[in-house]
C-alpha cells in the first residue's frame, strides 16, 4: 500500500466528481418528477393504469441495472429507425444513455416507494378533503402528496444512496466518471488498491452527505416528532 | 435488429450457450448468499454485543460496504486481491503474473456485499424478538448456546426471511457485475455473442428475460418459504 500514490490518485479521481454529481442530480430529479404521476397511477383504482405501471416496475426491478444500461447503450443504436431519428442525437452520447437508463431504473423503485406513501394516507383525510369540496387536483397537491412524501422519506433516502452507487456502472459505457478514472489509473499504475480506495472514499463521503440531507429533511418535515426541549 | 434465428439451440445458434451461462449466476449467488449469511451471523452478533470494539468494527464494515458502489467492491477484491497476492509472491521470489480464480473472487466480493445487507436484516430480526424469551430460556436453565439454537435462532430466521428474500434479489442482480472479472456468466456470454453476431439487442433482451425468470422464480420460492414459516401463525 503506497499512501503517496493513493493521495495523488485522490486528486485525479476527484476531477470526475462533477461528472458523477451531474449524473446523480439529473437522473434523481427527473426520476422524482416522473415518479409522481406513475405512483398516482399505481395507487389508483383503475386496474389498467395500475397494472401497466406494476408490470413496468416488475420488469425493471427484476433485471440488473447493467442489462438496462447495455440495452440502451449497445442495443438501441442497432435499430435503424432509431439511428435515423432525432433520438440518435441523444442516444449516441454515453452520458445521455446513462441518464436514460438511470431514470428508467430509479422511476421503478421510486414509484413503489411513493405508492407506499400514498397508500399510507388515511381514509379520513381524503374524506375530509372531499367534504371540504376540494377537487382531485387540490386534494393531491395539498394533502395526499405532501403526506405521502413525508412517509416515503426514509425509503427515498435509500433510493438516493442506491443512485449514487449506481452511477459507477455508467463507467462501463466509456463515460469517464469517478469509477472510470479509477479504472484508468489502475491500468496505468498496476496499483488497484490505491486507485479504488481513493474512489471508494469519495463515494462514501457522498453517501454520508446524502444521509445527512435526508436526516435534515426528515427533521424539517416531521415537526411533530421533534423532541421538545 | 432482432434476430431470433441466433437464439436456437445447437451449433448454429447461441441459445444453448446462453442457457448454460445461466447456471453461473445461480451458482455465484447461491455460494455468495451462503457466505454472506455465514459472515452476517457473526457481524450481526458483533452489532448487538456489548463489546464496543466489535460493535465499531461491524458498524464500520456495514457502513463502508453499503456506502461504496458494488462495482468498486468487486474491482477492489478482484484486482486488489490479485495484486496483494503478487506482492506476497514477490517476497518469496516469484515475479510472474498471478491471476485469481474469477469464480472464487466473484463469490467472495458478492458475498461480502450481501453479508453487509444480511447483517442489517438479522439485527432487525433479533430486535423484533421479545427480550423476555431469552430471559425465560435462561430461567429454565438453558445454556447460552441452547438458548440461541433452540429459542432465538428459529425465531430470528422467521423474522429475517422476508428481508433475506430482498437480499437474495440484490445478490442475484449483483452477479451481473461479476462479468467484469471475465467470468463467463449471462452478461459475459451476451457480450461475446453480440460481438460475434453484431446483434446486441437480441442477446441483451434475452439476458434481461433470463434474469427476469431467475428473479421471478426465486421470489416465488421465498413466498412459499414465508408461507411455510407462518403456518403456525394464529389469525385472531
Amino acid at each position: 500500500m503506497d499512501f503517496e500514490l493513493a493521495y495523488n490518485n485522490f486528486f485525479i479521481i476527484i476531477t470526475g466528481l462533477d461528472e458523477t454529481l451531474i449524473l446523480v442530480i439529473i437522473s434523481l430529479s427527473l426520476g422524482f418528477i416522473i415518479s409522481i404521476p406513475f405512483s398516482i397511477a399505481r395507487a389508483s383504482s383503475n386496474k389498467i393504469l395500475s397494472n401497466s405501471v406494476y408490470y413496468y416496475v416488475f420488469v425493471i426491478r427484476g433485471t440488473p441495472l447493467l442489462v438496462q444500461i447495455y440495452l440502451i447503450y449497445f442495443g438501441l443504436g442497432t435499430i435503424p429507425a432509431v439511428r435515423e431519428s432525432f433520438l440518435w442525437i441523444v442516444l449516441k452520447e454515453p452520458f445521455w444513455c446513462g441518464v436514460i437508463a438511470l431514470v428508467i431504473n430509479t422511476v421503478a423503485y421510486t414509484t413503489e416507494i411513493f405508492r407506499g406513501g400514498i397508500e399510507s394516507v388515511t381514509k379520513g383525510q381524503i374524506e375530509s378533503c372531499k367534504s371540504l369540496g376540494m377537487n382531485k387536483f387540490t386534494m393531491y397537491a395539498k394533502i395526499i402528496l405532501p403526506c405521502a412524501f413525508r412517509q416515503a422519506l426514509p425509503g427515498y433516502g435509500n433510493e438516493m444512496i442506491l443512485m449514487v452507487k449506481s452511477t459507477s456502472l455508467i463507467s462501463l459505457t466509456t463515460y469517464m466518471e469517478m469509477t472510470g478514472l479509477a479504472r484508468n489509473i489502475m491500468y496505468k499504475t498496476y496499483a488497484p488498491i490505491e486507485a479504488f480506495l481513493a474512489a471508494g472514499s469519495i463515494y462514501l463521503f457522498l453517501n454520508f452527505l446524502v444521509v445527512q440531507f435526508i436526516k435534515f429533511l426528515e427533521w424539517k418535515y416531521n415537526p411533530h416528532l421533534r423532541i421538545k426541549s | 435488429m432482432l434476430r431470433f434465428d441466433l437464439l436456437i439451440l445447437g451449433d448454429t445458434g447461441w441459445g444453448d450457450e446462453l442457457l448454460i451461462s445461466t447456471i453461473m449466476p445461480i451458482l455465484v449467488s447461491l455460494s455468495a448468499m451462503g457466505l454472506g449469511v455465514f459472515i452476517a451471523i457473526f457481524t450481526a452478533w458483533a452489532k448487538i454485543s456489548d463489546n464496543i470494539l466489535l460493535k465499531l468494527f461491524a458498524n464500520f464494515y456495514t457502513t463502508v460496504i453499503r456506502g461504496i458502489p458494488e462495482l468498486l467492491v468487486i474491482y477492489l477484491i478482484f484486482f486488489g486481491g490479485s495484486s496483494s497476492i503478487m506482492y506476497v509472491g514477490k517476497i518469496f521470489g516469484y515475479n510472474g503474473y498471478i491471476e485469481l480464480h474469477a469464480f472464487t473472487m466473484g463469490t467472495i466480493s458478492i458475498g461480502l456485499i450481501s453479508a453487509a445487507y444480511s447483517t442489517e436484516v438479522f439485527r432487525g430480526a433479533y430486535s423484533a424478538i421479545n427480550k423476555g424469551q431469552a430471559e425465560a430460556a435462561n430461567s429454565l436453565g438453558l445454556s447460552r448456546l441452547q438458548t440461541f439454537l433452540k429459542v432465538l435462532a428459529p425465531q430470528i430466521l422467521k423474522h429475517a426471511l422476508p428481508g433475506l428474500g430482498n437480499v437474495w434479489q440484490i445478490t442475484l442482480k449483483d452477479t451481473a457485475l461479476v462479468s467484469v472479472t471475465g467470468l463467463v456468466e449471462i452478461m459475459r456470454q451476451t457480450r461475446i455473442a453480440s460481438n460475434v453476431t453484431h446483434s446486441p439487442l437480441t442477446f441483451l433482451l434475452s439476458a434481461a428475460l433470463l434474469y427476469l425468470i431467475l428473479t421471478t422464480f426465486s421470489s416465488k420460492v421465498f413466498n412459499k418459504l414465508e408461507n411455510y414459516s407462518n403456518k403456525n401463525k394464529v389469525v385472531v
